[in-house]
C-alpha cells in the first residue's frame, strides 16, 4: 500500500481553543472541531511525512492503541477532512 | 478505536433556512411616475438609502421599519429646496436604466458613480439600492436565497427577488414585487456582509438592555428566544426577539457609529420624557463610547466595550420591532431549557461552536468566512458566555443583571 501524505489546506480558518481545534473551511464553512488526538494528526499534517509514520510516532506513542487501528481511523479521519476542503491528501509528497 | 479520530462536523446553518421565502402579500404599485422617494433606514449604525419610484412601497418601508427610519429622506427632497420643502425630485434617468440593464443581464456593467443622484445629505457611507418593482409573480417560486461574490459584487437572489450589490461603491439594485419579505432579506443578507468586513454579525438570538448592558439570549428555534423576550420586566429594553447586530466597540465603529450617534441622540431628545430611564442611560452611555479616544490604562469594560448590540427590526416570533438602541454586551447566554433557572459554564471551544452555529453565515466567499470566523472567537474571548437553563417564567430575569 503506498504511503499517504497529508497537509493542511490554505483554504481554511483555525483556532486552537485549550486542547481542542477548531477549523473552519472557508469553502463551504463546514466547523470542524478536533479533540487532542486530532489535533496531534493535524500540528503534524506537514505534507511531507507519511500519516502511517504520523500515526506511529505521534499517536500510537500516546494512546494505546494498535497501529493497524490507529491507521485505519486517522485514514478514515483524514479523509473526510478532504472530503470538506480542510485537508489535502496525496500518495505523493506536497511541495 | 481512537477517541476522535473522527473529529466532530458540524455544519453551520445554511442561509436558505434563514431566508425562506414567506407567503407574499403586495401592495399594489401605483402609476410608475416621475418621482423617486428615498427612505434611509439606519440599522446598527450603517444607514441604507431605499430609492424607490413607488409612494406606497415607501410608505410599506417606513411602515415595517418604524424607528429605524430616518426622517431626512421621505420623500426625496429637491436640491436647494430646504427642509421645509417635500417636492419629489427627477429621476436620474440614465442611472436608473443603467442600473436595470444591469440587473437585467447579470453581468458585469460598470456602475454609476456614488453621490451622483441629488439627495446627497445622508452619510458617505450610507449604502444606496435602487429598487425597481416588478408586478406580483413575475418571479419564480424558489425559496432558497442564495449570494455568491460575481466580479467584486454581492448576488443575492432567491425566487421573489433578485439584488446585486458593490461593497466597494456601497450601492445595490434589487428587483422584486412590492412586498416587504424581499426587501427584508436583502437588508438582512446586506447587513450580514457589510458587518462581516467591519468585524461584526448578525446571530440568531434574542438581545436585552438591561441597566445600560446588553444580553444576548442564543438558540435554535424552539430554545427559548421568544419566551425569554415575553418574559422580561419592564426595565427591560427589548432589541429584537430574533436576530441580534453585534459590532465590535471601540476600534470597529468609526465614523459610522459616530454618525449614528447623533442621529440616535437626536431622537432622544425628540422623543423627551417619552424615553425610558434606562434607555437614556444608554444613550449616554454609548455617546461616551465613541466620542472619546479609548484611553491607555484601565477602564471598566462598560465604557469600553469590546461589542456592542444593536436593536434590530428584525422580529420572531414576537412580532415587535426592537427598540434602536445599543449598549454594551454584557454576556451572552446559551438558551436551553429545563426544570429550573440556572447558569452554567462553557468551555470557549463549545462557546465558539454554539456561537459560529448561530451566526448567519455566507458560505461562498472566503475572505468574509475567515473575518467572521476571527470575530467570533475575539467574541468568546472578550465577552462572558455561558448557558442558561430556564422555566418559562419571569423569575429566569432574576438572573440577568
Amino acid at each position: 500500500m503506498s504511503p499517504l501524505y497529508i497537509a493542511r489546506s490554505t483554504e481554511i480558518a483555525a483556532r486552537q481553543l485549550g486542547d481542542e481545534m477548531v477549523v473552519m473551511s472557508a469553502r463551504d464553512s463546514t466547523l470542524f472541531s478536533l479533540n487532542n488526538v486530532g489535533l496531534v494528526i493535524w500540528q503534524a499534517a506537514d505534507g511531507r511525512t507519511p500519516l502511517e509514520e504520523i500515526v506511529k510516532e505521534k499517536v500510537c506513542a500516546e494512546f494505546e492503541i494498535t497501529p493497524e487501528e490507529a491507521l485505519k481511523d486517522a485514514e478514515s479521519f483524514v479523509r473526510e477532512l478532504a472530503g470538506h476542503g480542510i485537508m489535502k491528501v496525496s500518495d505523493k509528497p506536497f511541495e | 478505536m481512537l477517541p476522535i479520530i473522527s473529529g466532530r462536523c458540524v455544519s453551520l446553518k445554511p442561509l436558505s433556512d434563514w431566508m425562506r421565502t414567506p407567503r407574499l402579500s403586495c401592495v399594489r404599485v401605483g402609476n410608475m411616475a416621475a418621482t423617486t422617494y428615498d427612505v434611509a433606514i439606519e440599522i446598527g449604525g450603517m444607514t441604507v438609502v431605499v430609492r424607490t419610484d413607488s409612494s406606497e412601497f415607501a410608505r410599506l418601508l417606513r411602515d415595517r421599519y418604524g424607528p429605524f427610519v430616518l426622517d431626512a429622506g421621505w420623500p426625496a427632497e429637491a436640491p436647494g429646496a430646504g427642509g421645509a420643502t417635500r417636492e419629489p425630485q427627477a429621476v436620474d434617468r440614465l442611472e436608473k436604466s443603467e442600473a436595470l440593464n444591469h440587473l437585467a443581464h447579470g453581468e458585469s456593467r460598470p456602475l454609476g458613480e456614488p453621490g451622483t443622484t441629488s439627495n446627497r445629505e445622508y452619510p458617505v457611507s450610507s449604502f444606496r439600492l435602487h429598487v425597481e418593482l416588478l408586478p406580483p409573480g413575475i418571479m419564480s417560486d424558489a425559496e432558497d436565497a442564495r449570494v455568491r461574490l460575481q466580479n467584486g459584487r454581492w448576488v443575492m437572489e432567491r425566487g421573489d427577488f433578485r439584488a446585486e450589490c458593490d461593497p466597494e461603491r456601497r450601492r445595490g439594485w434589487v428587483r422584486q414585487s412590492a412586498n416587504p419579505y424581499s426587501i427584508d432579506a436583502v437588508m438582512r443578507m446586506l447587513h450580514s456582509l457589510l458587518l462581516a468586513r467591519d468585524g461584526g454579525f448578525l446571530v440568531h438570538a434574542a438581545s436585552a438592555i438591561r441597566n445600560g448592558r446588553a444580553f444576548l439570549f442564543a438558540g435554535v428555534s424552539g430554545a427559548g428566544k421568544t419566551t425569554i423576550s415575553r418574559l422580561a420586566p419592564p426595565d427591560v429594553v427589548l432589541l429584537t426577539d430574533e436576530i441580534s447586530y453585534v459590532r465590535r466597540g471601540v476600534q470597529g465603529t468609526g465614523n459610522r457609529a459616530q454618525g449614528t450617534g447623533n442621529s440616535a441622540q437626536g431622537r432622544g431628545e425628540a422623543e423627551g420624557g417619552n424615553t425610558l430611564g434606562a434607555q437614556n442611560n444608554t444613550q449616554q452611555r454609548t455617546d461616551r463610547i465613541e466620542n472619546v479616544a479609548p484611553p491607555i490604562f484601565p477602564v471598566p469594560y462598560s465604557l469600553f466595550p469590546a461589542f456592542v448590540a444593536f436593536g434590530t427590526p428584525f422580529a420572531g416570533e414576537l412580532a415587535r420591532i426592537g427598540e434602536n438602541l445599543r449598549a454594551p454586551i454584557a454576556a451572552l447566554y446559551l438558551l436551553g431549557q429545563g426544570p429550573g433557572n440556572t447558569i452554567q459554564d462553557v468551555s470557549q471551544a463549545e462557546a465558539v461552536r454554539a456561537l459560529l452555529q448561530n451566526i448567519l453565515f455566507f458560505a461562498h466567499d472566503q475572505e468574509l468566512v475567515r473575518l467572521v470566523f476571527e470575530s467570533a472567537h475575539d467574541f468568546v474571548r472578550q465577552v462572558p458566555v455561558r448557558r442558561l437553563v430556564f422555566m418559562p417564567d419571569g423569575r429566569v430575569w432574576n438572573l440577568i443583571r
